[in-house]
């Protein structure tokens, strides 16, 4: 009988080369946490959406050390995309894997920083109405509308957001993890509520509040909306 | 200086082709030289709406390609002498159209005509983005409908953003025409009244043209609307929103359901 040989596979992968920061640790490593909180709170998005790697070369962890450490990153919403200068052993399975063979390039992070504008908490005013497909980003603090949202428009704040006008699109507000933040508007008819990463969707949202001036807070893991009196 | 308008909408079907002859028509019977172009390149439309598909021989990626002159491309209208079309291609696409081949067509149109319409086509993509990047001023065309109305914010929000004039720190002056009205469905609730779709696009009302079966009937003869049937709903509105482009101020007449006095006496029959 013949055997039908099997098609060469179609898989096929490319490469791609990113700048990583790399974050070194050197002991007593609550210092140095100490430290990166404070450099946090100067900058509190710095590390979202950026590949962070981990060099143990100053630290020689233990296993239990390194998972301690992952833990207290991971807090910090700090994802470790891969970890050099350790030994195989430390690593265990689950953990980001072992990358050899980068390029060293210079200090990028505290250059770029002194040299971006300050990074303390600041508001956003947009005194006219936000379209359509525009989509606003403001991580450092809140946001204000003096105008609509529109259907299809989204509004991302790492503070509270303040909209004088219809709401009809998406907002996000404590985008950093500010379970604080507030959304405010005058005429609630949103596509998505979410705050500091819990949501609700219109579907959710009791239809006694729409076209209705509200208010919305986190409380617990629960997005709370209530008319503004 | 002439005046380079843009008729876009996002949403594609609402009427932008049908207004941008009809506008123009009532434009150039006003005495105002008017030069009307097809930006919708690969699926030209403009040509047919005016009757002109038989005497296109050059068109507008030939001129930006110098394959041909300006004045070899623009085709005069047989009704009115003040009235041209730059036709677009329909054996090539949107990727056709250079950023400065398109400034250097309307930076020489701008010096023959007082008024340059481009047509845009449909969506927000290239042709979308370079029939509004030279525009002076917009008019959204929009239907009273959830879909239309949306698009209609979004190219909105484009002409805010990718238009030279927005660029410059200026602003594109945007006019709201509303296509294909019928009073009684928007008094049932079945389509959007007017009122709500201003307080959605928040932009100044240019006119509300009636749904009307003139419209497809001046399309298929190959003639604008406002010069096919001057006396009906639609072209006079078409007319009156001219007006308004031009700077005179005309209330704008609500289209009321009407039903001729035969129609009144005889609307129901007996048992």
């Amino acid at each position: 009988m013949n055997n039908p040989v099997p098609r060469a596979s179609a898989f096929s992968f490319k490469g791609k080369s990113f700048v990583a920061y790399v974050l070194t640790p050197e002991p007593p490593i609550r210092d140095w946490l100490g430290a990166l909180d404070g450099w946090l709170a100067r900058s509190p998005a710095f590390f979202v959406r950026r590949p962070v790697l981990l060099d143990g070369s100053k630290m020689n962890p233990t296993l239990a050390e390194l998972e301690e450490l992952l833990a207290e990153l991971s807090k910090r919403d700090i994802r470790i995309l891969g970890i050099d200068g350790v030994d195989d052993a430390v690593v265990a399975a689950g953990m980001p894997p072992l990358v050899t063979g980068g390029r060293d390039r210079q200090e990028v992070g505290y250059a770029e920083r002194s040299a971006a504008k300050p990074q303390k908490a600041s508001s956003l005013v947009i005194e006219k109405s936000v379209r359509s497909g525009q989509s606003i980003a403001h991580l450092e603090g809140d946001v204000t509308v003096l105008g609509p949202v529109a259907s299809g428009a989204e509004i991302m704040a790492g503070g509270s957001i303040h909209i004088y006008g219809a709401l009809r699109g998406r907002v996000i507000a404590g985008s950093t993890g500010d379970t604080r933040a507030r959304i405010f508007c005058q005429k609630l008819d949103a596509e998505l509520v979410a705050i500091s990463g819990f949501y609700r969707s219109a579907d959710a949202i009791d239809e006694g509040l729409r076209g209705r001036p509200v208010q919305a807070w986190l409380e617990g893991d629960a997005i709370k909306i209530a008319a503004l009196s | 200086m002439a005046n380079v308008m843009v008729v876009t909408s996002g949403k594609g079907g609402v009427g932008k082709t049908t207004s941008t002859a009809a506008l123009g028509a009532a434009l150039a019977q006003a005495g105002q030289n008017v030069v009307v172009i097809d930006f919708d390149v690969g699926l030209r439309n403009l040509d047919l709406v005016l009757g002109a598909e038989r005497r296109v021989v050059y068109d507008f990626i030939n001129v930006i390609n110098g394959d041909a002159k300006l004045s070899q491309a623009l085709i005069r209208d047989k009704r009115l002498d003040t009235l041209s079309l730059l036709p677009a291609s329909q054996t090539r696409d949107k990727d056709a159209l250079s950023d400065d081949g398109v400034a250097r067509v309307i930076s020489e149109l701008r010096e023959k005509f007082d008024w340059v319409i481009c047509d845009s086509p449909a969506g927000i993509e290239r042709g979308a983005s370079h029939a509004m990047r030279h525009a002076d001023l917009a008019v959204v065309i929009t239907n009273p409908e959830v879909s239309s109305v949306r698009d209609s914010d979004r190219i909105i929000g484009l002409l805010d953003s990718k238009t030279e004039k927005a660029e410059k720190g200026g602003r594109v002056d945007k006019h709201l025409l509303i296509t294909r009205y019928d009073p009684a469905r928007a008094a049932t609730g079945e389509m959007l009244k007017i009122e709500d779709i201003l307080e959605i696009l928040s932009i100044p009302l240019l006119g509300v043209i009636p749904e009307s079966p003139e419209v497809l009937r001046a399309s298929n003869l190959g003639t604008p609307v406002t010069l096919s049937n001057a006396l009906s709903a639609p072209a006079r509105a078409y007319v009156d929103a001219s007006k308004r482009l031009r700077g005179e101020t005309i209330p704008i007449a609500m289209p009321t359901e009407r039903r001729n006095l035969l129609g009144r006496w005889f609307s129901r029959r007996a048992a």
